[in-house]
């Protein structure tokens, strides 16, 4: 690894992915404020912000569905322009949204298939659903995903299952580049989320994908990371290696902003304050009462 | 799975229809009547099926029933033009293609809700209609084999609705763009995130929509024999999306067969017809008609509480649960 990581606007060669002033405003509410970014090969990397920070909304610029107020992306050294999802999708941009993209009313295995059908009859498109139910089947099994039947809507799924079955879906394409991961963790009990770790980190290790992935537990994150960036108020306010630094450090950055609110509630609105994990507000709790 | 449960309850009432007319009238049974029986489901199955893609992506199409009125006269208008008649059926139908296509991009392109939009069009082909043919009558062109393959000889319009019924079954449920269709209704969001070109879907349903009511009107005009511009289309309309949801279309998007609505229209079809025979005044058909419309929407939100949204303690849908062995309701997080 590279030592030097607190250089802002990199030019690591190593660099898949490379974001630079990227800035992204909804009407008066500004998301992104010139967010740099970098993502280097075989590398998990861990985005951590309050709610509203603007991590999803960086997730859906990169994969095409949101095109930036301004600012460059660059695959490995390329400047590219994602004009839809299916776009990025051909750059080997693979994502899990929060929402996690599924349609109820569809079932499990048209979801994992959802825009990449198997089809035959050229133009027509026909729908192979029996190659699909079972290449379905084949790749649930082979990453050990429990589902009742893959034949039912996913709206019978629970929360996690259907995290599972999003996970699925991205991890799935052969040609990945760049995997996204929008908190696939957030309703998973504990099986499936050391599943979703393994899974993760297997896809590192034996192969070139890189991973961008959100999670509001740092515990998740400090187990699959090697790097930690913090998006506060739409920028990128910290970059570091997991060996310079410890969970408690980062959990005390990110209730550092708590705090303030606590001590000043009139400087800021309450949705602005973070009550994200119950690991963090247990500690902020803890840090307030120790302070006392 | 879901999806047959209405299709079977209505199958019963279409059985338990054709009884109760048989036994109440020894006419109603008879090839004589199965002709007169056909005119009626044909053409509100074609409005159903036109309807049901487009229900299904949580819209509505109202102008469909103008567009219907307005092709056979654009095939007359194109005939006396001097063109070869083929060649005018299939200008009408482009004409009414666009007309679709119009609908599609307004309501996509510049966020009109789809009601809005297509009553505008409802209205303005209506006056396109009224102004064009100043309000007179005219007679459908053409002569001989053509004309009887295209509504002129008595199974013809029920054939055509069998084949278009069968062809977009399997566009609906066995293609790829039969899937995005669903997949945007029952959540545009994630269709979007999937890369699945959601205003290119929505586009080409009201597109094939208004296809299948160009279609309709040119073959309804050789059965009939002569083109109305004072025809209701409007009321046309929503006979075909009452069928759809007589036959599980779900109104909120998302839900919806062609085998449904088909039998939708078989429903209100054996009653249109069925009153006739047993000569209930066609006041009386009305009042059922809402009636249906009103029984077939219950079932329809309650099958879909007790199925899909997983939410449903509704009375109804513990009915349901009841007769069809599904006891536990699957509770979504
Ligand atoms: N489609 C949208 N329209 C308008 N505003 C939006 C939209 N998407 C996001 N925003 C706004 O942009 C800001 C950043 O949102 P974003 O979803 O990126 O936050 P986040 O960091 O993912 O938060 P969370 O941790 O809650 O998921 C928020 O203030 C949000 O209200
Ligand atoms: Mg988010």
């Amino acid at each position: 690894m590279m030592p030097n990581v607190a250089t802002k606007a990199p030019t690591d060669v190593e660099d898949v992915l490379r974001i630079e002033d990227i800035s992204m405003s909804f009407g008066p509410v500004t998301a992104l404020r010139n967010v740099d970014l970098h993502l280097r090969r075989g590398e998990v990397l861990g985005l951590v912000g309050d709610n509203g920070a603007g991590k999803s909304t960086l997730v859906k610029i990169l994969t095409g569905l949101y095109k930036p107020d301004h600012g460059r992306i660059y695959l490995d050294g390329e400047e590219v322009r994602f004009r839809s999802v299916q776009d990025a999708r051909e750059h080997g941009i693979e994502t899990v949204f929060q929402d996690l993209a599924l349609v109820d009313e569809l079932s499990v295995y048209h979801n994992l298939f959802l825009n990449r059908e198997h089809t035959v009859g050229g133009w027509f498109r026909f729908l192979k659903n029996r190659s699909m139910r079972a290449a379905a089947r084949r790749y649930l099994d082979e990453i050990d995903v429990d589902v009742p039947s893959i034949d039912v809507p996913v709206a019978k799924l629970s929360g996690g299952q259907r995290q599972a079955i999003a996970v699925a879906r991205a991890t799935r394409q052969k040609n990945i580049r760049i995997l996204l991961l929008d908190e696939p963790l957030a309703a998973m009990g504990a099986k499936e989320t050391s599943l979703i770790i393994q899974l993760i980190k297997g896809l590192c290790h034996q192969t070139d994908i890189s991973v961008i992935v959100i999670d509001h537990n740092y515990t998740h994150l400090f187990e699959v990371c090697d790097r930690i960036n913090v998006i506060q108020q739409g920028r990128v306010t910290l970059d570091k290696n997991l060996s310079e630094i410890t969970l408690e450090e980062l959990i005390e950055l990110m209730v550092q902003s708590y705090r303030r609110e606590i001590a000043q509630p009139a400087t800021g609105t309450f949705s602005e304050v973070s009550i994200e994990t119950s690991i963090e507000v247990t500690v902020a709790n803890q840090s307030v009462q120790d302070a006392d | 799975m879901d999806q047959h449960l209405q299709e079977l309850v209505i199958t019963v009432v279409v059985f338990a229809l054709v009884l109760f007319f048989t036994v109440d009238s020894p006419y109603f049974f008879t090839t004589s009547n199965a002709a007169a029986l056909a005119s009626f489901i044909a053409p509100i199955a074609f409005f159903a099926l036109a309807e049901v893609p487009i229900l299904i992506l949580g819209e509505i199409d109202l102008s469909v029933g103008e567009v219907y009125v307005l092709s056979p006269f654009l095939v007359t208008y194109f005939y006396n033009a001097g063109l070869p008649i083929l060649l005018g059926l299939i200008l009408a139908l482009v004409v009414c293609g666009a007309i679709g296509c119009i609908n599609g991009l307004v309501t996509v392109k510049l966020h009109i809700p789809s009601f809005i939009t297509t009553l505008g069009m409802t209205f303005a082909l209506e006056g396109i209609i009224l102004i064009g043919s100043n309000g007179a009558p005219a007679n459908p062109v053409g002569t001989g084999n053509l004309v009887s393959w295209l509504g002129g000889s008595t199974w013809a319009e029920a054939f055509w609705a069998l084949a278009v019924v069968g062809v977009l079954h399997v566009m609906l449920r066995r293609t790829s763009f039969g899937l995005h269709t669903v997949a945007v209704g029952g959540n545009s969001e994630s269709a979007r995130e999937s890369g699945i070109k959601v205003d290119f879907v929505k586009i080409w349903c009201f597109v094939l929509c208004a296809l299948i009511g160009g279609l309709i009107g040119i073959l309804d005009s050789y059965h009939i024999g002569s083109i109305d511009p004072d025809t209701p289309g409007l009321t046309f309309m929503f006979y075909g999306v009452a069928a759809a949801v007589i036959g599980g279309t779900a109104l909120t998007g998302g839900r919806g067969t062609m085998i449904g609505a088909s039998i939708g229209a078989m429903v209100l079809g054996i009653l249109e017809d069925g009153f006739h025979v047993i000569s209930v005044s066609s006041f009386a058909y009305d009042l059922i008609l809402g009636i249906a419309i009103l029984v077939a929407m219950i079932l329809n939100v309650q099958i879909e509480r007790a199925t899909i949204r997983g939410a449903g303690h509704g009375s109804f849908a513990r009915v349901i649960g009841l007769i069809f062995g599904r006891r536990k309701v699957p509770v979504r997080q």
